[in-house]
């Protein structure tokens, strides 16, 4: 009896353990692949012209700045619709609205975060581009700011879900404090709850970058997929081409082993690096906060 | 002379939980008024009806009023922010807005349309020596507040009350999470702005209230019990049951 209870709970740790550790594995294997993959592109395409300005891979033409460009125009554009939005709803939600307004307003928000991406991309197809192309007087409206809003859309609804619950966590006594001074309830939102939330609210500024960077459906459907690099404003009127966009549509038809193959997945690389770098920035970020507030009150 | 007026006051929670039952009490201007009594006899209740905080929680039922001045604070046009410029507040856990120590002596002060700067830093230097913190801070204006010790912490919340020149002060247990050198710290500072302000005191024991008391009120689930001179309610009660609870018969 003794002996088996004994069994199940090194079987049961065990398990968990290995649960934990499978997370590590998994990352480490894929970044391996896409290494094995991606970095023999770096021996078959001189590194110059890796980093020009032109992507015609039919005549050999691997130059992936225009999609790195465009990558960053769009996902620039979402944040930019993102965060002031994101951050106001929240803001409302959890500071301003009545109690039966914030119940029908979260879920909500929670079912648009769970809304397919390829349902916001056809949207997008049949009634956002229209719609500027006609309002803007475009020749086509399938351009990066039809993929900056749309990403924006998908965004929003992380950066509402995670700054509310950060702004929810602010004591109520901070704002009983500011307001027993004779602050506004604007005054107090603004001052002392928003920047006692700021930790969490940067980190739903930084995974809403992160759906933002990494979504392929929907902008491809909606950008017109065309890989100039962007240059200025204007840019954001034209089409434009992300990284994703270029895997999910050109990784079905090439040859496997070949140049163009290996191209893609070095760009696999440089998303990799380039959420990593996000995520980091943004743990760090919310990390030192927290050790700062152990000190405070230990 | 009475500052504050309290007639009449019924006040009811959506959730039942604490309530004031018919508060009849005249608060003196220019003494500290001690509310004391177990918890949940609405010592807390009492204080935020005064600066109108409870206005954000669920009272599901109030009546009666409550004149500062002469005036009826429970008006629903009346102005809270100025009401609350004009009552200051300091809870039981001191809490330091997320700024510097300067930031947040000022902030009141700045929300409330000050700009002149030679005003705000004479408001600062008052404000902290009235609240015994100047020695301790004056070198260090722009460090984090949080980095101040809990004593501290809640001596510059005292001060940044002050910095509004109050006419009255709401002190909500303000003394609960320090320790004796700090507490004592506290009592004497409010012995001293007595003299200036209007100050009402839920004091964490009953040592305290008799300590601080120039007045007291023995509040027990509601309702008050016995009002009086603090030196007769801590020696010769009138009320048998402000005795046992002064006796720490129960409670």
């Amino acid at each position: 009896m003794k002996n088996s209870l004994h069994w199940r709970e090194y079987l049961i740790t065990r398990l968990f353990r290995i649960s934990g550790y499978s997370a590590i594995v998994f990352v480490g294997m894929i970044f391996f692949f896409l290494l094995r993959e991606g970095l023999p592109a770096l021996g078959k395409v001189e590194f110059v012209s890796l980093f020009s300005a032109r992507w015609y891979p039919i005549e050999e033409y691997f130059g992936i700045l225009p999609l790195i460009g465009g990558s960053l125009i769009v996902t620039i554009g979402a944040t930019l619709i993102a965060v002031p939005f994101g951050v106001g709803a929240a803001i409302y939600i959890s500071e301003i609205a009545p109690r039966w307004m914030r119940e029908i307003l979260k879920p909500l928000v929670e079912v648009l975060g769970g809304l397919p991406s390829v349902v916001l991309g056809f949207l997008g197809i049949l009634i956002l581009s229209p719609y500027l192309r006609i309002l803007l007087n475009l020749p086509t409206g399938l351009t990066a700011l039809a993929g900056s809003l749309l990403l924006g859309g998908i965004a929003i609804p992380t950066v509402v879900s995670v700054s509310e619950d950060a702004l929810d966590a602010v004591p109520k006594s901070y704002r009983d404090a500011a307001l027993a001074l004779g602050a506004t309830e604007w005054q107090t939102i603004w001052r002392v709850t928003l920047p006692a939330a700021r930790s969490g609210v940067l980190t739903a500024v930084m995974l809403g970058v992160g759906r933002a960077i990494g979504e392929t459906m929907a902008v491809m459907m909606v950008t017109g997929n065309a890989a100039v690099l962007p240059k200025g404003l204007g840019a954001l009127f034209a089409p434009a081409r992300t990284m994703t966009a270029t895997i999910a549509a050109e990784m079905g038809e090439v040859a496997n082993g070949s140049v163009h193959y290996h191209v893609l997945f070095f760009i696999g690389i440089i998303l990799f690096l380039i959420s990593l770098v996000v995520n980091v920035t943004a743990s760090t970020v919310v990390f030192r906060q927290r050790k700062r507030q152990e000190r405070i009150l230990s | 002379m009475n500052k504050i007026s309290i007639e009449n006051l019924t006040l009811h929670y959506s959730d039942d939980k604490e309530s004031l039952q018919n508060i009849s009490l005249g608060i003196p201007a220019n003494a500290i008024t001690v509310i004391f009594g177990p918890a949940g006899g609405g010592k807390s209740t009492l204080l935020r009806v005064l600066n109108r905080l409870n206005d954000l929680t669920d009272v599901s039922f109030m009546k009666g009023r409550v004149l500062i001045d002469n005036e009826d604070i429970l008006d629903p046009r009346l102005d809270v922010i100025t009401l609350r410029r004009r009552v200051g507040m300091v809870f039981a856990r001191p809490v330091v807005l997320p700024m510097s120590i300067r930031q947040n002596l000022t902030y009141g002060l700045e929300v409330a349309g000050e700009k002149d700067k030679s005003k705000m830093d004479a408001a600062i230097e008052r404000s902290l020596i009235q609240a015994a913190l100047w020695d301790e801070v004056r070198d260090r204006l722009n460090d984090p507040a949080a980095a101040l010790s809990g004593g501290q912490q809640q001596r510059l919340c005292l001060a940044r009350v002050l910095a509004l020149e109050p006419e009255v002060i709401l002190l909500d247990e303000p003394t609960s999470g320090l320790d004796p050198i700090s507490t004592g710290k506290v009592e004497e500072s409010l012995q001293e702005l007595k003299k200036t302000y209007t100050i009402v005191l839920v004091p964490h024991s009953v040592q305290q209230a008799a300590r601080a008391a120039d007045y007291a009120a023995f509040f027990l689930q509601g309702e008050l019990v016995e009002f009086a001179q603090g030196d007769k309610l801590f020696t010769n009660p009138t009320d048998k049951r402000t005795q046992d609870y002064v006796e720490g018969r129960f409670g």
